[in-house]
Order: structure tokens, then C-alpha cells, then sequence
């Protein structure tokens, strides 16, 4: 049998060590994902209820004019398809965030954090892991947008993967930052109201804001300041095949911010049962 | 002296004590969870943590496993501070919990790979390892089962499985047997018992009595302080029990009688 007291000292965790537990948080998300088939299904279902309703019943109402990148006039459909992109990684981060907040003192995050690895690195690794689940469901949906005659030229579908790493990370960092933070949202509903609903409608993902400019200025400036409107332009932009500049600045910096801001708040000694009196077992 | 016998005897009188808790305290705002807890696991030995619900064991065991910040006192794995050196002290550490925390939507050995990615360890080396780990648990044929489809006795021989995968020195179990039949339970003493000739330390949280053996060292945890600590056999004798579950009720009833008093 072996003797486990003669085991060599494995603390000095290597590169390539970092490498392989990243790779097995990604895998085991990616695994997850194919056997929740139903959340893989619902999460398509609200973009394309946007698509196929929303935006068909608006567009007559809703025109939008040639601004950048378009180079001509584009259906309204075309116009909207980067913010419900945009949305999906909203909705994914938020929701991913959440359960890795209030599964932190029971089920798999506890396996997850008891590893040796800095709680940096574990969270960072599960954050990207959930943003590469989002871009799973983000090509599904460009998929269905094809046959509505939502085309970007075919270089922008490789082009997008930068905006969509960098975005739906930025997205899930801030999911994990509100949900260790505020302590009202123990559930998604309120995430819903207080958070995702305001982002997204106070962006460009439905209108222009040149159109949002003329109605109220200071609606203007919100959404200029709302991070969810700099998303959704690096993916428009992305998409074909053009960079944002500002708006990779606001999303980069912001996702710095509130990655660090997320490992300060994570803090499992905070959680629901800490604040309950601790836990029920022994 | 046979050769597991010399194994433990080196394992006890060489190198730090598997597991060190020093003047730990923990508190849930106002009400104090653990007060000024003290006590040590050696290398090759079982040590049963014995308490009521509510005692503090699970609180302990968040603390060892860095799941919560320690403010009071230190916890050392193998004389690394688990609030220093938590990577040094946690790859020596395999942990079972009182929840399940395995995904049932995978295989058995997916699950392992994922623990062993979780370590750093590399496929093929896992592959290894899941080899052995699941010869240890008599889980070998059930390797690319999912987890769904396995018994509660099963599951948990699969997260004993997962602990040792990466070769720790230190595990603990916190209330493993919870809603097993009489057989799994004992299996999975068995299982456990026989971890102690490869050297390894081991901290049994429970509030069964019959899991505690003659030969065990025992940590009496009650309202969050420890009332007793030592080899059973002394604390039966220290308490003037006739066994160590008499043992138990005495000082959890001395204890709880001096409480109501104060």
C-alpha cells in the first residue's frame, strides 16, 4: 500500500496546473450544459420571442436610419439581433452568477473551493466557463437568425468570438458582484426587475440613442453610462467586423473592476447560512 | 510488529500531527458557534468529532476547509495555516461533506476527473488514480455509471473516492453515514478504517455513537466547546462511565445542566 506521508510536496502549483483546472471547470460546465437540455432551450426562447415578435411588430414603428457600422438601412430585426445577443450573456451571467452565490455553502462550489488553487483563479476559471456556455447559446441563436434574414458578413461570425469572451464575462463578473453584495436579491425575480430589466432597456439594444437623445436627454446619458449599451455596441460592431474603441475600453475596464470587486465580495463566511445562524447539520 | 503497525508507529512520532486546532472560535453575528476549541488528529489515527446537531461540527469543518475565515486561533493540515498557506493545506486535505456534492448528470468518473482537474492532476495521472481510488471503495465496476443511477451508500463511497484522489493526508468526513441503511454504513466505516495503514489522519464527525470505535481518539464537542478529548478509553475512565456512550450523556448533561445554572 502506499505510503501517503512519503508523497512529494505538490503545494507549488505549476502553470500548467492553473491550465488543467481551468480546462476541467470548462469541461465540467460544458457537460452540464448538454444534459440541461431545457436550460439550453428556454435560454433561446426569450431572444427569439424578441426576434420574431417584438421586432416584426415594431419594425414599421421603429425605423432606424444608416448609422455605423450599417452601410446602408437595415431591418429593424438586423438592428436588435447584437443587444439580444447582448441578452443572452445577460441573462446567463446573471443566472450563472446567482447559483454560484447560493450554492457557495452547499452542492458543487464547496467542492470547488476547497481546492488548493487561489479562490481567484477558481472563480475567474468558472466565470469564463459559464461565458463560453453563453457563446454556445449565442451561435444557436445567430443559427435561427439566419433563416429569419438576420445575416453579418460571414467574417463577423469568427470575429464576434473577442466580443463575446470579453462581454459575457464582464456580464457574469457583475452578476456575481450584485448578488454578493445586496442581499435583497435571494432570487432571480429580483434580479430580474432591479437589475436585468433596466439594463436592457436602457441601451441601445432596442433604439438608437440618437432616437433616445431627442425624446430625453438625460435618458441619454444613462444609457451612455450603462454598461450593457457599450456590450451591445462591441458586438454590433464586432460583428462586422469593426472595433468599438470606446466601447471596448468601458467593457474592459469594467470587467476588471468588477471581476475584483466579485473575489473581494465572494466570501462564503457571508452567505445565506452565515446570516441564518450557520449552518443546520452539526 | 507487523508492517502496518510499524507504519503507524513512524507516522506518529515523526512530523507534524495531521490536523492542529488551535484556540479556534467562530461566532454567527451575536451567537457564538465555537469557543476556544482545541485539539489535534495524529497522522494514522481515527478520530471521531463527536457532538449533538447544532454542536458546532459543521462550523469546524467550514473553518478547517477555509470556507469560512478564521478570526480566532489557527487551523494547521500538516503544519501548514490553513489562513497562510491555504493552497499547502488544502492539497493535503480531502474532504467529505455532510450534503452530497456530487453532479448526478455525469458518470462516476467524470465526476473524479473533474476533482482531479480541481488538483491540478492531469488525465492521464487521473486515470490512474481513479483506478486505485475506486479498488478502494469496491466501486471499480461502476466507473462510467452515472451518478443518478447509484444507491445513497454508493454515492457516498464515490465522494470517499473523490477525496482521496488526489493522495491527501488529512480527510474528513462530516457525518458520512446520514440516511444510510445499517450495511452502507458499516461498509463505509470499513472502507474508511482500512485508509488509516497508508498513513493517513482522519476526522469522523458524528452524533452516533456506535460509530466510535475502542480503539479511537475521541473529541467531545458540545454548544460549541470541547468537553472532552483523548483516546476513548481514557475519556470513559475520566468521566467514570462504563462506556463511552454513558461517557457522552454525562457530559453533554453536566454540560448543559451547568449552562441552564449559570
Amino acid at each position: 500500500m502506499t505510503v501517503l506521508t512519503n508523497t512529494p510536496d505538490r503545494h507549488r502549483l505549476t502553470l500548467a496546473q492553473y491550465w488543467i483546472c481551468l480546462c476541467g471547470i470548462v469541461w465540467r460546465e460544458a457537460l452540464r450544459f448538454i444534459h440541461q437540455r431545457e436550460r439550453f432551450i428556454s435560454a433561446l426562447v426569450r431572444p427569439l420571442v424578441w426576434l420574431f415578435i417584438f421586432a416584426a411588430g415594431f419594425r414599421q414603428v421603429l425605423g432606424v436610419s444608416i448609422i455605423p457600422p450599417y452601410e446602408t438601412y437595415v431591418l429593424y430585426e438586423v438592428y436588435i439581433a447584437p443587444g439580444l445577443i447582448a441578452m443572452i450573456q445577460l441573462f446567463n451571467g446573471m443566472q450563472s452568477s446567482l447559483t454560484m452565490v447560493y450554492d457557495r455553502e452547499t452542492g458543487g462550489m464547496r467542492t470547488l473551493l476547497v481546492s488548493p488553487f487561489p479562490r481567484w483563479w477558481l472563480l475567474t476559471s468558472k466565470l469564463l466557463a459559464g461565458t463560453m456556455v453563453s457563446i454556445l447559446q449565442v451561435y444557436a441563436f445567430l443559427l435561427i437568425a439566419w433563416f429569419w434574414d438576420v445575416e453579418v458578413p460571414p467574417v463577423g461570425y469568427f470575429l464576434v468570438i473577442p466580443a463575446l469572451l470579453l462581454s459575457g464575462f464582464m456580464l457574469g463578473a457583475l452578476g456575481m458582484l450584485i448578488s454578493s453584495l445586496i442581499k435583497q436579491l435571494e432570487n432571480f425575480a429580483g434580479v430580474m426587475n432591479f437589475v436585468i430589466f433596466p439594463m436592457f432597456f436602457a441601451s441601445s439594444a432596442l433604439y438608437p440613442l440618437w432616437r433616445v437623445k431627442e425624446s430625453s436627454p438625460f435618458l441619454y446619458y444613462v444609457c451612455q453610462a450603462n454598461p450593457f449599451t457599450h456590450v451591445t455596441e462591441l458586438i454590433r460592431f464586432a460583428l462586422y467586423g469593426k472595433v468599438e474603441w470606446g466601447s471596448l475600453a468601458v467593457v474592459a475596464g469594467c470587467a476588471v473592476v468588477f471581476l475584483c470587486g466579485a473575489i473581494i465580495a465572494y466570501d462564503p463566511s457571508r452567505g445565506f447560512l452565515a446570516r441564518r445562524g450557520g449552518p443546520s447539520g452539526g | 510488529m507487523n508492517d502496518a503497525a510499524l507504519l503507524t508507529q513512524a507516522a506518529n512520532t515523526a512530523g507534524p500531527a495531521a490536523l492542529d486546532v488551535v484556540g479556534v472560535g467562530h461566532r454567527y453575528g451575536a451567537r457564538v458557534a465555537l469557543r476556544d476549541v482545541n485539539f489535534s488528529v495524529r497522522p494514522a489515527s481515527f478520530t471521531v468529532l463527536l457532538g449533538l446537531n447544532g454542536a458546532g461540527k459543521s462550523t469546524l469543518f467550514s473553518l478547517i476547509t477555509r470556507l469560512y475565515a478564521i478570526r480566532n486561533g489557527h487551523i494547521r493540515i500538516l503544519g501548514h495555516d490553513v489562513a497562510r498557506e491555504p493552497g499547502a493545506a488544502l492539497s493535503r486535505l480531502g474532504v467529505v461533506f455532510q450534503s452530497r456534492a456530487l453532479d448526478v448528470d455525469i458518470s462516476v468518473q467524470q465526476n473524479l476527473i473533474y476533482h482531479a482537474a480541481l488538483h491540478g492532476i492531469g488525465r492521464r495521472q487521473a486515470d490512474e488514480q481513479i483506478a486505485r481510488v475506486l479498488t478502494l471503495v469496491d466501486l471499480t465496476d461502476r466507473r462510467r455509471e452515472r451518478v443518478n443511477n447509484l444507491s445513497g451508500g454508493q454515492m457516498r463511497r464515490v465522494e470517499i473516492a473523490r477525496a482521496l484522489l488526489h493522495q491527501p493526508r488529512l480527510l474528513l468526513l462530516d457525518e458520512p453515514t446520514v440516511g444510510l441503511d445499517i450495511k452502507s454504513r458499516a461498509d463505509i466505516l470499513g472502507h474508511v478504517r482500512r485508509l488509516l495503514q497508508s498513513g493517513i489522519g482522519v476526522l469522523w464527525a458524528t452524533h452516533l455513537i456506535d460509530e466510535v470505535g475502542d480503539n479511537d481518539d475521541v473529541v467531545v464537542l458540545h454548544g460549541g466547546r470541547v468537553l472532552a478529548k483523548g483516546a476513548v478509553g481514557n475519556v470513559v475512565t475520566a468521566t467514570g462511565a462504563p462506556d463511552i456512550g454513558s461517557a457522552f450523556t454525562k457530559l453533554t448533561q453536566a454540560d448543559t445542566g451547568a449552562g441552564a445554572g449559570a
